[in-house]
């Protein structure tokens, strides 16, 4: 089957994150397909690459992008929502003027055109959230 | 943007939290506008606190947050007519169909009649209609 992925939480304050690690790690062990993660609301403060989490937790934005270069995944950040909540990649931090970006390895940033495509091309829109 | 070509599915953006005190509300109205231009089926549910997205007459003066409720009257401009909203929920919070505001779109294959396009559904319905989407997206 093909899933598409939905995450609207931000990493620790919400186990959606976690839970959708979990989801997708199962799924491809079963030889499922993950046609796109996409990233919404705070969910995209899980594509950070600045947190340093204490080193006996998990680090998700590491897990993500190595997850991501394993199978080829597709880890798309709302542009929307990420520039509201200071996410940006090298190409955004220059259209806006700013000094630093932030986008773990692994992800991209794009519009929401490709939430509902993923929903469109998916067998199954799976979202984890609230 | 390209997909599958004549690929329509049922599309339900769920809308079940208050328009203020979270994001949701506004970003689900975000999503909304966007997937109005791939030529899905779409439906819009208001249930729980999201029937108060809807009230009419809101005023966010005091709080500094944009006023956005007048965006969903230009949801008919975007061919969005099916727009419901649960009896159940609007009850609970005593509430009733005059506390929202008309939402309208022109009817093209009926000389441009404007039509209702805001339905109040009883909880079973809804379930139902949930039941018959492809997608649901809940916010």
């Amino acid at each position: 089957m093909k899933f598409g992925i939905v995450i609207n939480e931000g990493p620790y304050t919400h186990q959606s994150s976690d839970s959708a690690l979990q989801f997708v790690k199962a799924a491809l062990g079963k030889g499922h397909e993950i046609f796109r993660i996409f990233f919404y609301h705070d969910g995209v403060n899980n594509g950070t690459d600045l947190g340093v989490p204490p080193q006996d937790d998990r680090n998700l934005a590491k897990e993500w992008s190595e997850l991501a270069e394993k199978h080829g995944l597709d880890l798309v950040v709302c542009i929307a929502a990420a520039q509201r909540r200071g996410m940006l990649d090298a190409d955004e931090m220059k259209r806006h003027g700013k000094n630093a970006s932030n986008l773990s390895k692994g992800f991209r940033i794009s519009g929401l055109g490709q939430l509902i495509e993923a929903g469109i091309q998916a067998d199954r829109l799976v979202t984890f959230g609230d | 943007m390209e997909t599958a070509e004549g690929v329509v599915k049922k599309f339900c953006y769920m809308n079940r939290k208050a328009p203020y005190g979270t994001i949701y509300a506004l970003e689900s109205l975000e999503v909304v506008l966007i997937a109005a231009a791939f030529d899905q089926d779409i439906s819009l549910v208001f249930a729980d606190d999201g029937v108060y997205q809807l009230t009419k007459d809101q005023d966010t003066d005091g709080i500094g947050m944009k006023n956005f409720s007048k965006t969903y009257s230009a949801l008919g401009d975007y061919d969005i007519n099916k727009i419901y909203v649960e009896k159940e929920s609007l009850e609970e919070r005593g509430l009733s169909v005059d506390d929202l505001q008309a939402l309208t779109y022109e009817d093209e294959d009926d000389d441009w009649a404007e039509k209702n396009s805001l339905f109040v559904v009883g909880r079973e319905e809804l379930t139902a209609l949930i039941d018959e989407q492809d997608v649901v997206l809940s916010f």
